[in-house]
């Protein structure tokens, strides 16, 4: 079993059907696996652990199909992934943190998500108390004339915590170091034991301005797990709700991209749209985030006539207001100055991450899970997978715009063509333990859900992976070369999600 | 760009007129927003935020008082990049371990008088995070709080209203 083909067997109609089907595989399999990551043929999806074991989920590009490989961790560690596989990096050590699980081999066993605050260490595992804060260990950096400029955790604007640490020589950064973690809620131990609304409630708050996202792969894991059928209007429903959210952060972020760039025109413009977007989303579905609107089973609020006007007139107005917005970031030299060719993603480099959403596609990786790995409606519906070679800040802005142009057709369509019917169903009763998988384009790339059911239909464990984790660690390479005053624009461009990956 | 300009001075601002006193958890607090805005005119008030441990989604809306529809800078209250130009610190999120040091030195850096909102469900105990390892409870587990303002997250609106009165609550303590 060392044939990429062997180790990705499963397609997306059947993992999106049913349980999950997850091979139990010995530590040469795993190797196995990881000698091929490494060579580039596969790309992780996850990684995850739980007590007793870790799981990886792999995907084949080339052939669109998915495997899940669980290997046996009762001895507290299992051969590393990260060893060679630098995106797995950061998983293996939040699961050393959390469970005392160590990867064998791992390149850098330094703590993640632990601060040594929490009072306890391996809250997930065999938990002991916690040490006593110790200085975190960034790398040694060594070089003539180099200074460092540490910033965050509290950062200067109204953007979510994390920690900053540049090495620059002059004005040019050489390299950044990140340090996460300082949201990190403990979701995953509230997870442990809750009923699926539960369940529901905190995928939703996993990180805000993706709820719908969230809140749909969680859904969709679920549904998996116990084969239940969602009514088609509510599916489309979810479809509606979820290129919604799409555009209230292309656009909300397009604008933000730019004042980056000291241009608060754009801003002010973008930020109108986006509140027309939150707007319309709270009188159709009555949230202006849609939060709690996707629920396993179906969706909270059906889409009223008043609804379906407001949201033709949106879709209107964007369609009347945009091309002159995009036309003006176009046409100003100032803006074009301080994007083109800043904070340049090397597509080798967001292939060998397996980075999702526009971060990847503006640096010529191919992949959207609403085609690739399809879920309804998705199947149904047309539409193009916009993507880019260049990788600068411009390029993910100009992603972000073909988005938009997505986004609005989709809706389009979803209006001309949803079905009647019922919004939601009851799911089945759990009477056996069972898994199952969600995975949701969300507007900053896939959102993976793996979720564990006990035989009471509790659940035993609940695997969120953002995007972010396979994004953050490319802004350390993106930077690099650019000078300190670009970061604000360069992270802009990524917006990486915190509270994605801090859980 | 002239396009947008000439727009800018022909088109009827966006700008809504401001929250009326509507809302009775917040005037429980004592303090009526109807003379908040006449006494505010001249007066002014520096906020900090800081995410505690948010999802962002408080953030989220936050941000968007900034835009043409809420425009918050008309009513003198002002988002600063430093807690040493503050007068109020709106702290979101349930408060997590790995944050709480970095909450307290925001809020120790700040010149007297200073005021405290805490923001969102989660500020206030937790939230549905409550009861994790992860996190020390609410704000109040670490700042001792001048006004909350629930919501998950609280809309524009329901912020402009607590920042107003808090501008209320600090005019008549100085
Ligand atoms: S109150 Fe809601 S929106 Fe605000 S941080 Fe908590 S979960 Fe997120």
């Amino acid at each position: 079993m060392s044939e990429t083909s062997d180790l990705t067997t499963t397609t997306a109609p059947e993992f999106r059907s049913g349980p999950t089907v997850t091979h139990k595989v010995s530590r040469t399999v795993w190797s196995g696996a990881v000698e091929t990551l490494g060579q580039g043929q596969l790309t992780l999806l996850s990684l995850w652990a739980s007590p007793s074991a870790v799981t990886m989920a792999l995907l084949d590009e080339a052939t669109k199909r998915i495997g899940i490989l669980r290997v046996d961790a009762r001895r507290q560690s299992f051969p590393s992934v990260g060893r060679l596989y630098p995106a797995a990096q950061r998983l293996e050590r939040s699961i050393t943190d959390l469970y005392g699980i160590g990867p064998e081999g791992g390149p850098d066993l330094r703590p993640w998500l632990d601060h040594a605050r929490w009072g306890v260490t391996h809250p997930m595992g065999a938990t002991k108390a916690g040490d006593a804060p110790v200085t975190y260990a960034f790398l040694p950096v060594e070089g003539e004339s180099l200074h460092q400029v540490a910033v965050g955790p509290v950062h200067a604007g109204i953007i979510e915590p994390g920690h900053f640490r540049f090495t620059v020589q002059g004005e040019t950064v050489v390299r950044l170091e990140q340090r996460l973690g300082y949201t990190h809620k403990g979701t995953d131990s509230l997870m442990t034991g809750a009923t699926i609304a539960r369940g529901a409630e905190l995928a939703g708050r996993t990180s805000g301005d993706s709820t719908v996202a969230y809140a749909w792969a969680f859904a969709q894991a679920v549904e998996a797990a116990l084969a239940t059928h969602v009514p088609q209007r509510a599916i489309w429903l979810r479809a509606l709700m979820a290129e919604l959210e799409r555009l209230a952060n292309h656009l909300g972020d397009i604008g933000a991209i730019c004042n980056d760039a000291a241009f608060g025109m754009m801003l002010a413009q973008c930020s109108v749209l986006r509140e027309r977007v939150l707007r319309t989303s709270d009188l159709c579905f009555g949230h202006r985030m849609m939060r709690d609107c996707v629920v396993p089973g179906g969706v909270s609020h059906d889409l009223e006539g008043a609804g379906r006007v407001a949201v033709a007139a949106l879709v209107k107005e964007i369609r009347g207001t945009f091309p002159s917005l995009v036309a003006l970031y176009d046409s100003v030299a100032s803006l074009q100055d301080r994007t083109v060719s800043t904070g340049i993603l090397d597509p080798a480099l967001a292939k060998r991450f397996g980075a999702g959403g526009f971060v990847g596609r503006a640096s010529g990786r191919d992949f959207d899970t609403r085609r690739d790995l399809a879920y309804a409606p998705y199947d149904k519906l047309k539409f193009k997978v916009p993507q880019r070679s260049e990788g600068d800040v411009n390029a993910r802005v100009w992603q972000r715009i073909d988005e938009v142009e997505q986004s609005l057709s989709l809706i389009d369509q979803i209006l001309a063509g949803i079905p009647e019917g019922l919004i939601a169903t009851s799911l089945a009763a759990a009477k056996t333990s069972r898994e199952g998988l969600g995975l949701v384009e969300g507007f900053r790339g896939d959102v993976l859900i793996f979720v564990a059911l006990d035989n009471r239909g509790k659940i035993a464990r609940c695997h969120m992976r953002d995007p972010s984790w396979f994004q953050w660690p490319l802004l350390e390479a993106v930077i690099e070369g650019n000078i300190l005053a670009d970061f604000p624009l360069c992270n802009k461009s990524f917006n990486c999600s915190y509270s994605g990956q801090d859980l | 760009m002239r396009k947008f300009l000439i727009e800018g001075l022909t088109r009827r601002p966006l700008t809504e007129a401001g929250p009326e006193p509507a809302d009775p958890a917040l005037e429980d607090q004592g303090l009526s927003l109807r003379t908040t805005l006449k006494q505010r005119l001249g007066r002014s008030l520096s906020i900090r935020q800081v995410d505690a441990g948010s999802c962002n989604g408080c953030e989220l809306e936050i941000n968007a008082l900034g835009n043409p529809f809420y425009d918050l800078e008309r009513f003198g209250l002002r988002f600063v990049a430093s807690p040493r130009h503050a007068d109020v610190l709106t702290v979101t999120g349930p408060v997590t371990k790995n944050m709480a040091e970095a909450l307290q030195r925001t809020y120790d850096a700040m010149p007297d008088p200073k005021w405290v909102l805490s923001v969102g469900d989660c500020a206030r105990g937790g939230g549905c995070f409550a009861g994790s390892y992860a996190i020390v409870g609410g704000v109040d587990a670490v700042l001792a709080v001048d006004l909350h303002i629930p919501g998950c997250p609280p809309a524009p609106v329901e912020l402009l209203k607590g920042l107003l009165t808090i501008l209320e609550s600090a005019s008549a303590r100085i």
